[in-house]
């Protein structure tokens, strides 16, 4: 048998869990990273890693209730068949990570210790002191570094993943890479291409992710011809500690062990949080969602501390906005043990200690739903036929998606310690996917011919002169650029948007991109040139930043993280019965009618010389669970919630008759 | 919070000196930056406005400093450097504190021990080869699906914990007296491959560290990583092995997770004289 070659670039969680099982399965893999594998942006996730549980199952959850929670939380946005699929490895996926020595925390008597996360009522998410993505993380670079040492894997550390390579069929046939040391580039043939690559949260300038998460490589390929999926659907997470370089994030977790948010009720008390007493404390998530109280799921969270700080004018300080999270009422001890990391970070960053003052916190960008969009085939229990394929194959023949950079799994909004559990899954479960691809083919890394390669690389070459060597007349600093487009982005598409502030972006973004395109570096050597890589990474942000904002523009709707004001569903006003029936009636009708026009992902693709993306829209498979109102604190909900169950039980006795 | 209270007088400008090098091998200089005060920055923050700003205080064009930087939260590891003389992560260097020592400037140089790349940036490939070197990892069989792990003591986690947040930063390698630069250069004509050969096999005559030390106890105190203890003594009992420290204990004064390194090489210790008796009974 020919040895197969994979190239896998990104050495996050997915990346890593996709070497480690191509590498299992006999592949040959070369790796490339823009930083040690160590030190991927895996390693931020704090909070824990889900799964039903021997302890939950007993109390009613089961995988199917964990893959329900997650397209709900989703606002049904979810394609349902690989949602279902993660849903059902998720208990073997924490049982692996256990046994490659990830150390969970343990109960007294010695198994495997749960929290309770938002947007589900059951205690899934195991965890690691609140550094689980650390954690993970290391147990996959351990597993790397171990199948490196027996020669299956290359890691090639700070290269810079340039573009995929394509054949004139169309299909991937390896990457070309620069390395950002000695600026030298090469071609890396291969019978198939992973590309897991994470977010690009750098496209609002600041956020809670790593300097890396430019979105440069998803964007690359974008340009290349793969489809963009959902781009709009960014997640802003409810509590960051705002800072001047990053927005660092709180973890849900300081909530789901109890922490409570909360402002003076007294606009701009200046007292000292202790000395405010309870009676003059909002509690205002407690308050308006008294079922799931701080633990709503993040878009809701979100926009009610933005609402309070914005619209209620409650922000504890006028100039900086920010709410109270509270940890003080839980003893210390029980902080440090489950909470020591990200309470260090606070303490480290602000230098407070949040033990015994309250956090202050606001929302930052956090994560990408939307991603490359990646394909998948269904079996007959409507999960994912396992080994075929397409499974996770971008729309690029031989190129793959995993982990952040693809569109699956999260829908309209991406519920809490689901992402650690969908990048390992999708780096495991595509192994045998892409090793069928590439035994399929009948040409492949050896056969790539060398004008393929030297072509590539040319196009490369030139790109990287142009900028080193390019037109005198040009005078754009990238770095006040890159502060532009945050600044734009961060103002028009994250909490609240509104069609006319986007339109205003669009023009905006544009005039920016073709500024991008005329940057002059104050770098123009050869040798470890940080300016030019970033330039190009700033370049590359457009195409991202301008499918975003577009996504967003088209999409006259509520869902999930995106929301829009001018389209919001009312509550219910009626106080008599009758009348409240025939309101909660027309709410559900509405709702079916907004269904049929907006629940459908985006598909955006590029052309190149094209300075917008065409979008078109793509049902979403709903085959498993019917979608239904999300409901989380709005008056009236029971009703509605009566009339929608009523319906569904007429269709699915309708469709009950119709198949026999 | 972390800003200068209003009361104390804050300064207009913060002066910033950079030791700079253009690539390897070549000679180190220093460079001044000028910038106007802000309130709660981090050196990154310095970094990114030096970047921005593309000028040294002489108002002369100059290409920006290079640097490594990651998380930004002090869980990475890439942003480690020396800072006024102490190596430590740039992103939880505030500013502010750094001031209210030494008020005239921030002076930003390399790591000591690992061969420069440019600027700031050098190459620590040596401390994920000294992992390498003591097998830090679970020789499980397969990475199918085959139920849990074993079960595990609350108290055998909290000891494995801080081990396992070590994030290869390299601070205590950097501060390790005995831990010395192995510096690696490619000869003229020699092929990237073979050059990647000879480093690596300096690096394996080098100390191991602190750090690989520590690791190696956590695999070791681990239900199945034990399975590879032997062979990791065998490894720490060789030439830069644990008989290399020389008990300056400067890695546990810097390690910015605080993970007991000293403790772990101590237990290396005992765990050698076991190991050498064993051996020595085995022959």
């Amino acid at each position: 048998m020919a040895q197969h070659r994979v190239v896998v670039v990104g050495g996050g969680l997915a990346g890593l869990a996709s070497t480690m099982k191509l590498a299992e399965l006999g592949v040959q893999v070369d790796l490339l990273s823009l930083t040690p594998v160590k030190r991927s942006h895996s390693v931020c996730a704090q909070g824990g890693i889900n799964s039903c549980n021997d302890q939950t199952r007993q109390l009613g959850d089961d995988e199917w209730k964990h893959f329900d929670d997650t397209v709900y939380g989703g606002d049904f946005l979810n394609h349902q068949p690989p949602v279902k699929e993660m849903a059902f490895w998720a208990p073997k996926v924490i049982d692996l990570m256990d046994r490659l020595g990830v150390p969970f925390n343990r109960t007294g008597e010695g198994f495997i210790d749960r929290r309770r996360f938002g947007g589900t009522l059951y205690k899934r998410t195991a965890f690691a002191g609140a550094t689980t993505g650390q954690q993970l993380l290391y147990a996959l670079d351990e597993q790397v570094r171990r199948q490196e040492s027996q020669g299956r894997v290359n890691k090639y550390e700070f290269w810079d993943f340039l573009g995929p390579m394509l054949d004139e069929s169309g299909r991937c046939r390896g990457v070309v890479a620069q390395d950002m040391v000695s600026m030298e580039m090469r071609a890396f043939p291969a019978d198939a291409v992973v590309v897991a690559t994470g977010g690009c949260g750098l496209v609002y300038g600041r956020s809670t992710m790593s300097v890396f998460c430019t979105g440069s490589a998803s964007s690359r390929c974008f340009q290349a011809g793969a489809n963009y999926g959902n781009g709009e659907f960014i997640q802003v997470h409810p509590t960051a500690i705002p800072g001047s370089d990053k927005l660092r994030l709180m973890s849900e977790s300081a909530r789901g062990e109890g922490g409570r948010v909360w402002v003076p009720k007294k606009p701009q008390d200046m007292r000292t949080p202790r000395d405010i007493p309870e009676a003059e404390r909002y509690y205002f998530l407690e308050e308006r969602y008294p079922e799931y109280g701080n633990l709503v799921p993040r878009d809701i969270a979100t926009r009610e501390i933005f609402d309070i700080c914005v619209n209620d004018g409650l922000s504890i300080d006028r100039e900086r906005m920010s709410v109270y999270l509270d940890l003080t009422h839980i003893p210390k001890a029980e902080l440090d043990r489950k909470l020591g990391g990200i309470l260090e970070i606070y303490e480290k960053f602000q230098g407070v200690d949040p033990r015994l003052e309250p956090m202050r916190i606001f929302p930052a960008v956090h994560y990408s739903m939307g991603g490359l969009w990646a394909d998948y085939a269904k079996n007959a229990d409507g999960g994912l036929l396992a080994g075929a394929p397409q499974n996770h194959m971008t729309s690029i023949e031989g190129l793959y998606a995993i982990g952040e950079c693809d569109y699956h799994y999260h829908g309209a909004n991406r519920l809490g310690a689901n992402s650690l559990l969908s990048c390992i899954f999708t780096g495991l479960f595509t192994g045998s996917s892409i090793l069928n691809f590439a035994k399929d083919q009948s040409s492949g890394h050896a056969d790539v011919p060398s004008s393929l390669k030297d072509a590539a690389i040319k196009t490369q070459q030139d790109r990287h002169n142009q900028l080193l060597n390019g037109d005198s007349n040009n005078d754009e600093n990238p770095y006040l650029i890159h502060q532009e487009l945050g600044d734009v982005m961060t103002r028009v598409a994250t909490v609240v948007r509104r069609n006319d502030q986007l339109t205003e972006a669009i023009g905006k973004v544009n005039d920016l991109h073709e500024r991008a395109m005329r940057v002059s570096l104050s770098d123009t050597g050869n040798w470890s040139n940080q300016n030019v890589i970033f330039a190009k990474s700033v370049q590359d942000m457009f195409p991202i930043a301008k499918t975003i904002l577009q996504g967003a523009l088209q999409r006259d709707e509520c869902r999930g993280a995106h929301y829009k004001p001018d389209f919001e569903k009312p509550s219910l006003t009626a106080e008599d019965p009758v009348e409240r029936r025939h309101q909660a009636e027309k709410w559900c009708d509405d709702f079916a009618e907004n269904n049929r026009k907006y629940l459908k992902s985006t598909v955006a693709s590029w052309t190149t010389g094209q300075a917008m993306p065409s979008l078109a829209y793509e049902e979403v498979d709903t085959s498993l669970i019917p979608p239904r109102p999300r409901l989380y604190g709005l008056v009236g909900a029971e009703v509605i919630e009566q009339v929608w169950s009523e319906r569904a039980a007429v269709a699915s006795g309708e469709a009950t008759v119709a198949a026999s | 919070m972390i800003a200068l209270e209003p009361s104390q007088k804050r300064p207009e400008f913060i002066n910033v000196r950079v030791r700079r090098q253009d690539g390897p091998g070549m000679e180190p200089y220093w460079e001044h930056h000028k910038l106007a005060y802000e309130p709660e920055l981090n050196v990154i923050s310095l970094l990114q406005r030096i970047a921005a700003q593309a000028k040294n205080t002489e108002g002369k064009r100059v290409p920006p400093v290079s640097w490594d930087c990651g998380c930004l939260e002090e869980v990475c590891g890439s942003c480690t450097m020396q800072i006024n003389g102490r190596v430590r992560q740039s992103c939880s260097a505030l500013v502010d504190r750094l001031l209210a020592d030494n008020p005239e400037e921030v002076v930003l140089e390399p790591m000591n021990k690992f061969p420069v790349v440019r600027d700031l940036v050098v190459d620590r490939q040596r401390l994920f080869r000294g992992l390498e070197r003591v097998k830090a990892w679970v020789p499980v069989d397969s990475y199918y699906n085959m139920g849990s792990g074993e079960r595990q003591l609350r108290a055998t986690q909290e000891q494995n914990y801080p081990l396992s947040q070590c994030m290869s930063c390299g601070c205590c390698a950097d501060a390790c007296p005995q831990y010395q630069k192995v510096e690696v250069t490619r000869n003229p004509g020699e092929s990237a491959e073979a050059f990647e050969e000879r480093k690596l096999e300096a690096y394996d005559e080098a100390f191991v560290g602190p750090h690989a030390i520590s690791q190696a106890m956590l695999f070791n105190n681990h239900p199945t990583g034990k399975a590879l203890a032997s062979e990791r003594m065998d490894a720490m009992m060789g030439p830069g092995g644990i008989q290399a420290c020389g008990n300056a204990q400067n890695c546990v004064a810097v390690c910015p997770k605080e993970i007991p390194l000293t403790t772990s090489i101590a237990r290396a210790g005992r765990a050698a004289t076991v190991h050498m008796v064993k051996k020595w009974f085995e022959k």
